[in-house]
């Protein structure tokens, strides 16, 4: 065994996830919400991408969207910061709020939308820049100089990447291992300080170290930030996540197909009692 | 006898011969083909270098010509050579920005309808022959205002324009997309994310594309021949007034029933060409390393 894998052996104990995800739930009406989303319909040009998706995201849960590919899941992870404003003949109707403010409206900025929910993709996006300045850059951007050193090795901590960078922070970011590029890019998005993370499969990319590395800091750090992510991995989503919503693909009349979510509880009941038949088809591996 | 019920027979050849002969003829007149490319070249060059090198000195570029001279004297292009630089700096400070700016816009900013639009609008310039471009310049500026410099560097920044404007939007739109989605997903304005990590992912290709511009219209004769060619054999740099080229100081050499002339042309064809020949492999060596750049950052 190497010397990296005992590291890592040592530094994850699955038990501690166990415990935090088994923590009895308050009653939903009790819990803050950060998103209310109401009646969501996205699509791209004349194709139909997502319908109808009404649902609440609390603060400080770990939210996971799960369903086959093609449901419209990323489509809607990327509504919830604007990203698909980027893509020409894109077109979306309904509400999102966040913390109560439509921030879907002509006259919301969507830069900074995204300035408060930061985003990490599926494939690590680092700068081709040093790996101090991946996460430096941001900031300086934004106009948060003040104790710059600090900020960066705490955001490298947080995401758990200090220890093994911080000897060659003026090291090329694409130098490092595919795992490490995207701890790199949550450093940098949890930098700027953003009140929610969006995750479009953050680990689909990664071997399964990596991934329990992520998954493990997600856990961490969902006392200050709320989390939303996009998975493939039914087992990830049961591991991480408080609240999960299953998504799946509905058809039409004249073959069109677009996604619908179909179910959202507590990841428990989700996993143990769906009440719809779709979503125990597909938590149990019936389908997709 | 095989188990798929295939027999030797079926697997066996038709015509074989045959189709061997059709495929080593076809071979071998696509490999003279390219043979026949690289032979022009190599004459062109071969021809201009055999009758250039001999008047190719240091005069060439240092000394004025001598109108009416009589006897051995020593004499250059000197007039043509600065001019030339002037021209092509001018007109490269005239179209690289807008070029770059134009690409920008339209891979970054344009939408789908536009972008296709002016794409192609970029093309049919670019495909505009250098004379009608001589003429237009003419019509526009050398009518009221007369020959100058400045309105032989504006055609010739209209030839370098679309080149910039392409070979940038080529190298803008292999950044990756995922890239840009870095930058604005942390709520970074999108003419920032551009600005400071776009354009930078780009600097080699814009470089190489300028390069390979600049070592096309250094050659061009024809828009120069309107709008500024009424030069004397002073050398100046003033693009106020008609600045003397290279190519259209040989077009006028090759008129003259000098052969000292003829040998100054041959000499300063041999420059220009050896410059275009350098430039263009210069900007490949440039693009193929810029490109290698942006594969490995992804």
């Amino acid at each position: 065994m190497t010397k990296e894998n005992l590291d890592v052996s040592t530094t994850i104990e699955p038990n501690v996830r166990v415990e935090t995800r088994r923590q009895p739930m308050p009653p939903r009406e009790r819990l803050e919400r950060i998103f209310n989303i109401e009646d969501l319909d996205a699509s791209y040009g004349s194709k139909p991408a997502l319908k109808g998706v009404t649902m609440e995201i609390y603060k400080n849960f770990v939210t996971a969207i799960i369903g086959p590919s093609g449901c419209g899941k990323s489509t809607y992870i990327r509504c919830l910061n604007r990203m698909n404003d980027l893509i020409p003949g894109f077109t979306q109707t309904g509400t999102i709020r966040y913390h109560g403010q439509d921030i879907c409206s002509g006259d919301v900025d969507p830069v900074a939308v995204r300035r408060h929910i930061g985003m990490v993709f599926q494939r690590p996006n680092p700068f081709p820049k040093s790996i101090y300045d991946n996460v430096a850059w941001g900031l300086k951007v934004l106009g948060l100089r003040d104790g710059m050193d600090e900020r960066v090795e705490s955001a490298l901590t947080q995401a758990a990447l200090w220890d093994e960078v911080k000897d060659r922070l003026k090291a090329s970011a694409l130098s490092l291992s595919g795992g490490q590029q995207q701890r790199l890019c949550i450093a940098r998005a949890i930098a700027v300080e953003p009140d929610v993370v969006l995750m479009d499969e953050p680990a689909s990319a990664l071997d399964p170290i990596a991934t329990q590395a992520i998954e493990q800091l997600m856990n961490e750090l969902k006392s200050e930030y709320t989390f939303v992510i996009v998975t493939h991995n039914m087992q990830q989503a049961a591991r991480v996540a408080d609240m999960t919503a299953f998504f799946s693909i509905s058809r039409g009349d004249e073959g069109q197909r677009w996604g619908e979510l179909i179910e959202y509880d507590a990841t428990q009941k989700i996993f143990t009692a769906p009440s719809d038949n779709r979503t125990e088809d597909y938590v149990t591996g019936r389908f997709g | 006898m095989s188990s798929h019920g295939i027999s030797p027979a079926e697997l066996r050849a038709v015509n074989l011969p045959r189709r061997k002969a059709v495929n080593r003829l076809m071979e071998g007149l696509a490999t003279v083909a390219a043979l026949i490319a690289v032979t022009i070249l190599g004459i062109v060059i071969w021809s201009v270098a055999k009758r250039g090198a001999g008047a190719l000195d240091l005069n060439l570029v240092t000394r004025a010509p001598v109108p009416f001279a009589f006897g051995p004297v020593k004499q250059g292009l000197a007039n043509a050579f600065a001019g030339s630089l002037v021209l092509v700096g001018l007109a490269t400070l005239m179209a690289l920005p807008i070029g770059i700016l134009v690409a920008v816009y339209l891979t970054e900013f344009a939408p789908p309808s536009i972008r296709n639009v002016v794409s192609l609008a970029l093309d049919v310039l670019n495909g505009v022959p250098a004379i009608v471009i001589g003429i237009f310049v003419f019509g526009l500026i050398v009518i009221a205002h007369g020959q100058s410099g400045y309105a032989g560097a504006f055609a010739l920044a209209c030839l370098m324009l679309p080149l910039v404007a392409r070979s940038t939007m080529e190298v803008l739109l292999l950044v990756p997309s995922s890239l840009r989605e870095a930058s604005l997903a942390l709520g970074v304005p999108r003419w920032r994310t551009t600005l400071s990590i776009v354009l930078p992912q780009t600097v080699g290709g814009i470089v190489t594309g300028t390069v390979l511009a600049v070592a096309r219209i250094a050659g061009e004769t024809a828009p120069l021949l309107f709008v500024s060619s009424l030069a004397g054999t002073k050398t100046s740099w003033d693009p106020g007034h008609a600045l003397q080229s290279i190519p259209v100081a040989i077009f006028e050499l090759s008129e003259s029933p000098d052969p000292q002339d003829h040998a100054r042309a041959w000499a300063a064809a041999l420059v220009l060409l050896l410059f275009i020949l350098f430039a263009s492999l210069g900007g490949r060596w440039l693009a193929t390393r810029s490109r290698r750049r942006l594969s490995t950052s992804r």
